[in-house]
């Protein structure tokens, strides 16, 4: 045994250890976040816990989300002290009447557990999940449905109700949404003429004039909605709760139903696949606990972008400055450092630079200067796009010059040599050899930025994200892309519904949902790199040879 | 022929010839340009950071912009000044009002009060001028300067508002000259104290009543009392909750009377100043007392609470100036005040920092009365020959000092000097507590236990990947520790937050338990695999084949934890250790943030020490093994020595990343700033602060500033750590090249 001590064997063994540590912590955590994510879209079975004793009986409708073994006594509010209970966490939905989703139920006095076959869910626009009963359906207070047809006549009835409802989405966000834009735009169009003195009768009056038109346009259009909204009140259906009361559910509150006990295999995965992609397009609701998470894709998305086409041109100018064009001594060295060395400064105080330079000195400077009719309030003043991006790209640009420098001075000398030898220029030669064979390089940092920026928050949070953005930085009214609005981002989601939201736990699952998503575009975007990387090392090798 | 053709030729190579070095010139200074302005821009945060910080720590300015005599029947009492310090107010004994242009001295209107004795004293509270006549009775005014606009131009108009109505209070009922006068509101009616020309003390509690209806305020004489001394009084100020007197007697005394609805309570504390008192004041807020000496000191006193209930205590001393205090005015919206003393010199302190903020002395004369402007822009003062002074003071950051920021302040409403970071309040009299320490103590405990967890992993883990891990187990190892290093920290911090800290509390055992069984089942299970017949094919493979015996392991510690709590600690550690050790225990601690933020940092140091460790040229492994050393021995006396220096900076690394993490912090603790080492507490760092705190501060406002500057330390530290980190891997680079 001493030997086998002093051989060594189980240190290094130890040292294993810590390694898988580290892969156990990865691909568990990995794993943890996949499996949370991506379980909550599956349609589970509901279960109705019909319980039994002496003074009453209780049923209780629900999904089980947990279940667990806990010693009695640690429990409060049952009889039995000894030994272990099982008990399950399940969500009940029905928000509205009992007060919160989630209740825990315990294996005692429980008289029976069944899954019956006609129990339906309601997903509902506001107050979460509905579990119940369907009992009929009705037209202006007209039942409209038997016994038979009922599941088939609210499912037509709200599929008509659900276009409706899209249609006045369309009507209020597209057509009304770009009237209210260009009325405000007359409003500045007018207030900067007045600060400039050059506010003629003949503009005021095409202003007027058109400020009439757009309000005559702006009536049909609300009319359109009203008209649309007294559609889609048209109908109801009533509904059984677990105790037995009835409640109506009017149709314009409802997103979708289904019934998951009366789904075979193939049709709960369609489901599945559905829910997932109304949880990537859709808009969220209810404080961000439900619905979609598209708005806080596309903002990453249109942040990375303007960060990489931002980024991507200063980071390899500097690149090529520092290894092509710069004498190589002393300071260079000291640059050299300093600029890696950025890379490892905490990206909070890049946010609050960014909030200090960007948004309050540039911002507010741009704002006298160019937009003094929309003065008091800020247009880029104030924490955006724009901000946001350029905030990002500063933070990356280390990470883009680090990269292009390796892939320079990677490239072997004799090329160079060559080229200048057979009369290039420095810059011809840059531009037709070195470049090209760096692109590879560049790419990796720009993926690495990327990755980078997608995941990072904190920063954000000071110039630029909030939690629910009114409308896209990128729509249909001039000037299209809205660099001053503000964005929704997904890391900045996690953190607010994780941790901000009135309801935690019933959100809980879509921030691990998002989690997930966000995991795999970064880890996508990392192998990517990885990839690249390597297959660059494997080319350059060859050249060397 | 062919001879034009070729000169036409040369011509147009030439031609091409030029442009392209002018292509080629200009792409020179293009790119030295644009790489020069990229690099300096990014020099510019450093720069940034420091231009905002700056202005905090730079003094006062004060300096006289107009100075005129003017002429009045009578003593100036008292002096009032606007806002905007266009305007202000003065109050003569003859009971002369005068409304003026401060920088003129022009007339603007003038009143006279309708009083049926002369006037003997004047005190006030901000506008409220509470006006004692030589019968004992009390007049209160109001003096309002009404905003109003015309022509682009502010216009102010005067007034005088009786509060009380013109009628007039009795405040000594045997009509004695009043000699000091002070009243204070609270919230139910109002305290007026005075002295009286035979040495009395008079106070008054008056109840005020508003009319649901009318909105009108009744007010009624709820007690009067009366307290004869001997001694000489200097000075008097009245607590602002009504419960105290205080009293400057002649020969350095300070006293404290009690007091109660029903008046003097017959119970008093002396307290010895070694100099003469000549002038009191109370700071905003009221819970400070300044009490200004004949040889130019002026003292901080509090009222703490000690083992045997409340005492004024002594906190802090201002002394600039060597001549006799005679008026202190404290700043309306601050803890600043301004001193004048009887050589014409005026001070500006700021108490909580304890600066001296400017002084000067354009008067020379005794300083009779001072007039703050609301926000403490303008400062107007008379010296006793009449004349007026009016001062223009900048001074934007009174707040912070070198103390205020790094060492124990004692602030009003504590019973003791401490660390406290506290930036914001609701209420205006808030004193703002910028003690940068408790965050800066949270920052490094955030990293010290993060540091426990991820050093050992991160280094044991780098010295098997680069040395006895098989080369295609290595392959996919090291991308997987890059992607764990590329996970986002707000997820990281998520999952801290809302999955393993109730995890951590429900199986706390179990995870201490993992401590213990996690080394040891290593070694069993490095034991047992001894015994498998042809062993040696897993040499290299060793982490994959623990990957399941640390699941299993994890799911061991976790069953056992209950089975421990029912064993050790009667069922619940929390509850056992809160009761038996007096621990208390956070859900979100720094125990559950060590291991998120180590997870985060682990890649950091493993990347960079595992490079080092396989950079360790492989003809020293090999002399080292040749001459018979285990590939354990070559481990730790050939390999590691050579690379230790690198893994240092690994290390430095490492630790400049979690100081500088923020989602993680933010969170997973409580974001507390308290000063507690212990695991189970939270904690607030500076990046966690910064986050939560920077969008509501006001901008350019000190809150805002102290903001930066913990900005700019982060910037600093982690920039000074990784230039030094990379000098030593640089420096070790250099050593292997010459090997």
């Amino acid at each position: 045994m001493k030997n086998w001590f002093a051989s060594g064997t189980p240190w290094i063994w130890l040292n294993a250890g810590a390694i898988s540590i580290a892969l156990v912590a990865v691909f568990g955590l990995l794993f943890l976040i996949l499996v949370r994510g991506m379980s909550h879209f599956w349609p589970a079975n509901v279960q109705a816990f019909h319980y039994q004793n002496a003074d009453n009986s209780l049923t209780v409708i629900a999904e089980i989300i947990e279940s667990e073994t806990v010693p009695a006594e640690s429990v409060q509010g049952i009889d039995i002290k000894q030994g272990n209970v099982e008990r399950y966490l399940v969500k009940t939905g029905n928000r509205d009447l009992l007060g919160s989703d989630f209740r825990w139920l315990y294996n005692i006095d429980l008289k029976k557990r069944e899954t019956p076959i006609d129990v339906m869910v309601i997903e509902r626009i506001e107050w979460g999940n509905f579990y119940g009963y369907l009992n009929s359906v009705y037209e202006n207070d007209i039942k409209v449905s038997d016994e038979d047809n009922k599941w088939a006549e609210f499912n037509s009835r709200l599929d008509r109700a659900v276009q409706i409802r899209e249609r006045i989405l369309e009507l209020e966000q597209g057509e009304i949404g770009a009237i209210n834009y260009q009325l405000e735009r007359l409003r500045l169009k007018e207030k900067r003429l007045i600060i400039d003195n050059e506010l003629s009768d003949k503009e005021l009056s095409v202003i007027n004039k058109k400020r009439e038109s757009l309000k005559s346009q702006y009536e049909t259009f609300l009319q359109q909605t009203q008209k649309l909204y007294e559609d889609i009140n048209r109908d109801s259906i009533r509904a059984t709760v677990m105790d037995g009361t009835e409640v109506i559910i009017p149709l314009e509150k409802i997103v979708k139903t289904w019934q998951p006990n009366k789904f075979n295999l193939l049709e709960k995965t369609l489901f599945y696949i559905q829910s997932l992609w109304a949880f990537i397009s859709e808009d969220p609701r209810e404080a961000n606990t439900e619905g979609g998470i598209f708005p806080a894709i596309f903002g990453t998305v249109m942040m990375v972008i303007l960060m990489a086409i931002l980024v991507t041109p200063l980071g390899v100018i500097a690149a090529i400055y520092l290894r092509e064009y710069a004498k190589q001594g002393l300071i260079i060295r000291v640059i050299r450092i300093a600029v890696n060395n950025l890379a490892g400064v905490p990206s909070i105080v890049y946010g609050v630079f960014g909030l200090g330079f960007f948004v309050y000195f540039l911002g507010g400077n741009i704002d006298d200067l160019f937009f003094p009719e929309s003065q008091p309030s800020p247009t880029f003043g104030t924490p955006g796009l724009l901000w946001s991006s350029l905030t990002l790209a500063l933070l990356t640009l280390p990470v883009v010059i680090v990269a292009t420098e390796e892939g320079l001075s990677r490239i072997p000398i004799s090329l160079r040599e060559g080229s200048l030898g057979l009369g290039a220029t420095k810059v011809e030669t840059l531009w037709r050899v070195v470049l090209p064979m760096a692109s590879p390089a560049i790419m990796t940092g720009l993926i690495l930025a990327v990755a980078r920026a997608a995941g990072e928050v904190a920063p954000l949070m000071l110039v630029g994200v909030v939690k629910l953005a009114p409308s896209l930085p990128l729509d249909g009214n001039f000037p299209f892309l809205h660099l001053d609005r503000k964005f929704m981002h997904l890391g900045f989601h996690i953190y607010d519904v994780g941790f901000q939201s009135p309801n935690v736990e019933a959100a809980r699952p879509l921030v691990y949902a998002t989690s997930f998503l966000l995991v795999v575009v970064i880890v996508g975007l990392n192998i990517t790199a990885i990839n690249l990387r390597n297959k660059l090392r494997e080319k350059y090798r060859a050249l060397d040879n | 022929m062919t001879c034009i053709v070729r000169t036409m030729n040369n011509r147009m190579l030439q031609h091409k010839y030029n442009q392209r070095a002018l292509k080629d010139r200009l792409a020179r200074y293009f790119v030295a340009i644009g790489g020069i302005s990229v690099i300096v821009a990014i020099l510019l945060i450093f720069f940034y950071l420091l231009q905002v910080v700056i202005p905090m720590f730079e003094s006062a300015d004060i300096a006289e912009s107009h100075a005129y005599s003017v002429t009045d029947e009578g003593k100036i009492l008292h002096i009032g000044i606007e806002e905007q310090g266009t305007m202000a107010v003065r109050f003569t004994d003859r009971g002369q009002v005068v409304f003026f242009e401060t920088d003129s001295g022009q007339i603007v209107k003038r009143y006279k009060l309708d009083l049926p004795s002369n006037i003997t004293t004047i005190s006030s509270n901000l506008d409220l001028v509470i006006i004692g006549l030589a019968n004992g009775q009390v007049m209160l005014v109001k003096y309002v300067f009404e905003p109003g606009y015309g022509e682009d131009k502010r216009i102010l108009t005067p007034l005088l508002e009786y509060p009380l109505g013109k009628a007039l209070i009795v405040l000594d009922e045997s009509a004695q000259a009043l000699v000091h006068l002070d009243l204070r509101f609270n919230q139910d009616g109002f305290g007026l104290v005075g002295t009286t020309s035979d040495k009395r003390l008079v106070f008054n509690h008056y109840l005020q009543e508003e009319s649901f209806i009318t909105e009108e305020i009744t007010t009624v004489i709820n007690s009067r009392s009366v307290h004869k001394i001997d001694e000489d009084i200097n000075s008097l100020v009245l607590s602002s909750d009504l419960n105290h007197l205080y009293v400057a007697l002649e020969g350095g005394i300070l006293r404290d009377y009690i007091l109660s609805e029903a008046g003097f309570e017959d119970n008093y504390s002396d307290y010895k100043i070694n100099e003469n008192i000549s002038n009191i004041q109370v700071l905003l807020g009221g819970s400070s007392l300044l009490i200004g000496l004949e040889n130019g000191e002026v003292q901080q006193w509090m009222s703490v609470r000690k083992q045997h209930g409340r005492e004024l205590t002594f906190i802090r001393k201002f002394h600039e100036t060597k001549e006799s205090i005679s008026e202190i005015k404290s700043e309306q919206q601050r803890k600043g005040f301004a001193v004048g003393d009887t050589n014409g010199a005026i001070t500006l302190y700021y108490s909580t920092s304890q600066r001296t903020l400017a002084t000067i002395n354009t008067a020379n004369k005794k300083i009779t009365n001072l007039a703050w402007s609301a926000r403490a822009q303008h400062l107007l003062a008379t010296d006793d020959g009449g004349k007026f002074y009016l001062y223009e003071v900048d001074n934007e950051y009174p707040e912070v000092s070198w103390d205020v920021l790094w060492g124990k302040i004692w602030y009003e409403g504590y019973d003791e000097a401490d660390y406290i970071w506290q930036s914001s309040a609701s209420t205006n009299e808030f004193e703002p507590k910028f003690s940068l320490m408790p965050l800066t103590f949270g920052t490094i405990k955030a990293a010290f236990y993060a540091m426990i967890f991820a050093v050992p992993i991160a280094i044991l883990g780098a010295m098997y990947t680069a040395q006895f891990m098989a080369p295609r187990m290595r392959q996919t190892v090291k991308p997987s520790i890059e992607i764990m290093e590329a996970l986002p920290t707000v997820i990281l911090g998520f999952l801290a937050g809302l999955w393993l800290a109730p995890y951590v509390e429900t199986h706390l055992s179990g995870v201490f338990a993992l401590l213990l069984v996690l080394p040891f089942g290593f070694i069993l299970c490095a034991w047992l695999v001894g015994y498998l017949p042809n062993n040696t094919a897993i040499e290299g493979w060793e982490a994959l084949i623990l990957m399941p015996v640390v699941i299993l392991l994890i799911w061991i510690s976790t069953a056992i934890s209950a089975p421990i709590e029912d064993l050790f600690f009667n069922g619940d550690m929390r509850t056992y250790m809160s009761d038996q050790w007096g621990i208390n225990y956070d859900q979100r601690n720094a125990l559950v943030v060590g291991l998120i933020m180590g997870f985060a940092i682990i890649p950091t140091i493993f990347s960079i020490a595992e490079d080092a460790i396989f950079s360790v040229p492989q003809h020293l492994i090999r002399g080292s093994l040749a001459l018979g050393a285990s590939r354990w021995q070559t481990m730790l006396y050939v390999v590691m020595p050579a690379a230790s220096p690198a893994i240092f900076s690994a290390v430095m690394m490492g630790f400049g990343r979690a100081v500088g993490e923020t989602m993680i912090v933010l969170m997973a603790t409580g974001n507390t700033p308290l000063m507690d080492m212990s695991i189970f507490q939270g904690m607030r760092t500076l990046a966690a602060n910064i986050a939560v705190e920077v969008p509501e501060a006001e901008v350019a406002s000190t809150h805002y500033r102290v903001l930066f500057l913990a900005a700019f330390i982060l910037f600093m530290f982690t920039f000074i750590f990784n230039t030094a980190a990379e000098m030593i891997r640089h420096r070790l680079r250099k050593k292997y090249s010459g090997l």
